[in-house]
C-alpha cells in the first residue's frame, strides 16, 4: 500500500492509462454513433425515414381494404437553381396497393447541375410502413442546362401498419422531398463556369436509398 | 464516515523532520510551473472567481437589456465591443453572443474549475491522506488548458461570427446555426475553447480517479472516504465518459464547418438531430458534474455543524453513484420537441423521474443528519441550509419538466431558465460559497468575518430569488427564452428580476469585502477552527497546511470509526 501513495508510481500509471483508454473508447463511441444512428433510423423509421422494397416483395403484398390519402410535397434547397414540383396534390390508395406518383424537375441554370433528394414522411410513425420500390431519390440526378424531366416514385403502404396501435389510425401521409445540389456539382460550378457541361457517371457508392 | 482522532501521530508539519520540506519555490516556478495540488487548487479558485465575475457581468448586461421591453442597450454594448454603428441585426446577434458567453463561461470556466479543480484539488488528496495528486505535472497541464480555453473563448468575441461579431450559437452550439448559420472564425474559436477545457477536464478526471483509487492512506477504505471524495470520484467518472462524446460531436462540427463533411448536414445525408443526441448525451451528465461535488461539500458541512456523522453514509455515497449512472440514460428529455414518438417520451419521462429517488435520499439524509444534532449556525451551515432549500425548489420544477407532455408546453420558455438556474445558479453556486466559507480559513490561514458571510448570504438569497422566481411566472405565461425583447405583458416581472440582479451583485461586493477583510484584518486560523464536528483529515493539519503534507502517512483508526 505504501508504495502506491507516491505520485507517478507504476501502479498509478496503470490506472491512469486504463482511465485514458476509457476516455478514448467514449470518443470512438461518439464517432461510431454516426453510422449507428443512420442504421437505427433506417430500421425503426425514426424521424419518418421511409423503407425500400424490391418489386418481388412488393408483388407478394396483400392489398387491404382501408384507403389512405398520400399528399406530396417538394422543396429545393436555398441557392439550388431547380424548379421541383409534384404533378399531383394527393392520391388515394388502398393499403398494400402499388401506386406511382410523379414529380417534375427543371434545371433553371445555364449549367449542368447534379442533385440528390432527401426525404421523409409525416407523421413520423408512418415511416416504418412507407415502402418505395422505385424512386428518383435512390440515385443522384443530373440535369443539363434548361433540361426538364419527370421523376416518378413507385410506392406502397405496408399492411402491417394496421397492426401498429401508434400508426393504424393514420388517414393521411405526406411524402416530402428536398433537393440539394451535391458538393461535386457545386465545386464544378465554381471551377468550370457555364460552357463545359459535366457528364459525370453516377458513382454507385453514392447511390442513395 | 471516517472520523479521525486528533491525537494520532501523523502531524505532518512536525518541525523536527519537516523543516526543509516546507521550502517553497520562487514566485514564477511556484505559480506558473506548479505541481503542488494546493497551489493548483488556489490557481483554479482565483481563475474561477475571475471567470465568474466576467460571466456575471455578461448576465448583468442581459438583465439590463431585459429590464424593459424593446431594445435599449444592446447597440451601446455592441459599440463598446468594437462594432461601429451596429445594425439592428448586429445588435440582436450580440444578444446571442451574450447568452452563449454567459452559459459557456459559467459552466466550463466558473463552476467546473471552482468545484472540481479548486476544492477537488485542494481537499481530495488531504481528505484521503495522500501527499499529492497521482500525476502532479498532468494536474498543471489541466489548469493551463482550461486557462487557454478561456482565452480562446474571449478571442472569439472579437472575430466575425456571421451576423455580427462573436459566436452566437448558445452554449449548446446546435447545428445548423453553428455550421452554415455562423460564417467566420468566431464559432471555430468557441469550439476550440471547448476542446481545450474539455481536454483539461478529462486529464483532471484521470488524475482524480487514479488518486482516489490508488493513493488512500492505510485504513482509508472506499467505504470510509469522506462524502466529498465520493462525490469527486463519481464526478470524475462522469467527466471521463461524457466529455469525449462532446469532443467527438464538436470535432464533427468543426469538420462540417471547415472541411466539407456532412455529419449534421441533410444535403449530404447527415442529420442535425444527431448533434442534439450527442450533445445531450454529454450535456445531461454535465449538469450532474456541476452539482455532485456540491452535494459532497454540503454533506461535509451539515455533518460538521450538526456535530454528527452524516445520516445514512452508504446510502448517501451510492445515491451519488445512482444519480451518475441514471444521468447517462435520460438525455432525450432535453429533446422532447424534436419529434420523439410517444413511447420514447414515456421512457425518458419515467427514467428522468427515477432520478428524483436518489436525490430525495440525499435531501432526506441531510435533514436527518441535522435532526437531533447539536446545530451551530456558522456561515457555511447557513449557506448549506440555503442550498438544500434552493436546490429542492429547482428539483421540484425539474420533476415538472421531466413530463414529456408538460414539456411540450414549457420547452424553451423562462420556466426552463428558472429551473436550471435554481439548481445551478442558486444550487451549485450556493454550495460553492458554502464550501468557500467552510475552507477559506484552512486555505488562507486567515479567518473571514462571520458577520459579512451571514450578511452576504441573506443579500444573495433575496437577490437570486427575486431574479429567478418570477421567471416561473413568465415561463408559464409563455415568455420564450433567448430573445432580447418581449411583449409588454411580461414587463412587470422582468423589471423585478432585473432589480433582483442588482441585489445579487451587491452580495458579490460583500463577498470581496469579506476576502479583503480576511487578508487585511482577519484573525489567524487555528488547525481546526470549526471545533469538534470537523473530523476529516484536513482539520488535523495547520491552517494553511504545510507545503507538503502527510510525509508520514496518517493511519485511519477503526476504533474511532465506531459511532
Amino acid at each position: 500500500m505504501a508504495a502506491s501513495v507516491v505520485p507517478n508510481s507504476a501502479k498509478n500509471r496503470k490506472v491512469g492509462i486504463l482511465a485514458a483508454g476509457g476516455a478514448l473508447a467514449m470518443l470512438g463511441l461518439g464517432y461510431a454513433s454516426v453510422p449507428l444512428y443512420r442504421l437505427f433510423c433506417q430500421v425503426t423509421g425514426y424521424g419518418g425515414t421511409t423503407q425500400r422494397a424490391d418489386a418481388v416483395t412488393a408483388a407478394g403484398v396483400k392489398v387491404a381494404g382501408k384507403v389512405v390519402t398520400i399528399r406530396f410535397d417538394a422543396n429545393v434547397a436555398r441557392d439550388m437553381p431547380w424548379e421541383f414540383k409534384p404533378m399531383q396534390v394527393k392520391q388515394e390508395v388502398r393499403i398494400g396497393e402499388r401506386q406511382i406518383a410523379r414529380y417534375h424537375a427543371r434545371n433553371l441554370a445555364n449549367r449542368t447541375v447534379t442533385g440528390t433528394a432527401i426525404f421523409n414522411v409525416s407523421p413520423e410513425q408512418a415511416g416504418k410502413y412507407f415502402n418505395k420500390i422505385q424512386c428518383f431519390c435512390f440515385t443522384e440526378q443530373t440535369l443539363k442546362a434548361g433540361q426538364d424531366v419527370p421523376m416518378p416514385v413507385i410506392y406502397y403502404v405496408d399492411p402491417a401498419i394496421l397492426d401498429d396501435p401508434a400508426a393504424k389510425d393514420i388517414e393521411e401521409i405526406t411524402l416530402s422531398y428536398t433537393f440539394n445540389e451535391t458538393h461535386e456539382s457545386l465545386a464544378a460550378a465554381t471551377q468550370k463556369p457555364v460552357s463545359q457541361p459535366m457528364e459525370k457517371p453516377l458513382d454507385p457508392a453514392r447511390a442513395r436509398r | 464516515m471516517a472520523t479521525i482522532p486528533a491525537n494520532e501521530g501523523f502531524d505532518a508539519h512536525d518541525h523536527a523532520h519537516d523543516h526543509d520540506h516546507d521550502h517553497k519555490p520562487g514566485f514564477f516556478a511556484r505559480w506558473f510551473m506548479s505541481t503542488n495540488h494546493k497551489d493548483i487548487g488556489t490557481l483554479y479558485l482565483i481563475f474561477a472567481i475571475f471567470a465568474g465575475v466576467v460571466g456575471g457581468a455578461v448576465s448583468g448586461m442581459m438583465r439590463w437589456e431585459l429590464a424593459q421591453p424593446g431594445i435599449q442597450v444592446l447597440g451601446y454594448f455592441a459599440e463598446l465591443l468594437g462594432t461601429q454603428n451596429p445594425t439592428f441585426d448586429q445588435q440582436l446577434h450580440l444578444w446571442n453572443v451574450l447568452i452563449t458567453a454567459h452559459g459557456l463561461i459559467m459552466v466550463f470556466f466558473m463552476v467546473m474549475p471552482a468545484i472540481i479543480g479548486g476544492f477537488g484539488n485542494w481537499f481530495v488528496p488531504i481528505m484521503i491522506g495522500a501527499p499529492d495528486m497521482a500525476f502532479p505535472r498532468m494536474n498543471n497541464v489541466s489548469f493551463w488548458l482550461t486557462f487557454v480555453g478561456f482565452c480562446s473563448l474571449m478571442f472569439s468575441a472579437f472575430m466575425p461570427g456571421g451576423t455580427g461579431q462573436g459566436a452566437g450559437t448558445g452554449w449548446t452550439v446546435y447545428a445548423p446555426l453553428s455550421t452554415s448559420g455562423s460564417v467566420g472564425p468566431a464559432v471555430d474559436f468557441a469550439i476550440f475553447s471547448l476542446h481545450l477545457s474539455g481536454a483539461g477536464s478529462i486529464l483532471g478526471a484521470i488524475n482524480f480517479i487514479t488518486t482516489i483509487l490508488n493513493m488512500r492512506a492505510p485504513g482509508m477504505t472506499l467505504h470510509k472516504m469522506p462524502l466529498f471524495v465520493w462525490s469527486v470520484l463519481v464526478t470524475a467518472f462522469l467527466l471521463l465518459l461524457a466529455l469525449p462524446v462532446l469532443a467527438a460531436a464538436i470535432t464533427m462540427l468543426l469538420t462540417d464547418r471547415n472541411f466539407g463533411t456532412t455529419f449534421f448536414d441533410p444535403a449530404g445525408g447527415g442529420d442535425p438531430v444527431l448533434y442534439q443526441h450527442l450533445f445531450w448525451f454529454f450535456g445531461h451528465p454535465e449538469v450532474y458534474i456541476m452539482i455532485l461535488p456540491g452535494f459532497g461539500i454540503i454533506s461535509q458541512i451539515i455533518s460538521t455543524f450538526s456535530k454528527k456523522p452524516v445520516f445514512g453514509y452508504l446510502g448517501m455515497a451510492y445515491a451519488m453513484v445512482a444519480i451518475g449512472v441514471v444521468g447517462f440514460i435520460v438525455w432525450a428529455h432535453h429533446m422532447y420537441t424534436t419529434g420523439l414518438d410517444v413511447n420514447t417520451k414515456m421512457y425518458f419521462t419515467a427514467a428522468t423521474m427515477v432520478i428524483a429517488v436518489p436525490t430525495g435520499i440525499k435531501i432526506f439524509s441531510w435533514i436527518a443528519t441535522m435532526w437531533g444534532g447539536s446545530l451551530e449556525f456558522k456561515s457555511p451551515m447557513v449557506w448549506a441550509i440555503g442550498f438544500i432549500f434552493l436546490f429542492t425548489v429547482g428539483g421540484v420544477t425539474g420533476v415538472v419538466l421531466a413530463n414529456g407532455g408538460v414539456d411540450d408546453n414549457l420547452h424553451d420558455t423562462y420556466y426552463v431558465v428558472a429551473h436550471f438556474h435554481y439548481v445551478l445558479s442558486l444550487g451549485a453556486v450556493t454550495s460553492l460559497f458554502a464550501g468557500f466559507y467552510y475552507w477559506f480559513p484552512k486555505m488562507s490561514g486567515r479567518m473571514h468575518s462571520e458577520f459579512l458571510s451571514h450578511l452576504q448570504f441573506w443579500v444573495f438569497f433575496v437577490g437570486v430569488n427575486l431574479i429567478f422566481f418570477p421567471m416561473h411566472f413568465l415561463g408559464v405565461q409563455g415568455m420564450p427564452r433567448r430573445y432580447p425583447d418581449y411583449a409588454l405583458a411580461y414587463s412587470y416581472w422582468n423589471e423585478v428580476a432585473s432589480n433582483g440582479y442588482l441585489i445579487m451583485a451587491a452580495s458579490i461586493v460583500i463577498f470581496f469585502i469579506n476576502i479583503a477583510y480576511a487578508f487585511l484584518a482577519g484573525k489567524k486560523a487555528e488547525a481546526n477552527y470549526w471545533g469538534e464536528g470537523a473530523t476529516t483529515l484536513e482539520w488535523t493539519l495547520s491552517s494553511p497546511p504545510p507545503f507538503h503534507q502527510f510525509e508520514t502517512l496518517p493511519v485511519i483508526d477503526d476504533a474511532a470509526h465506531a459511532h
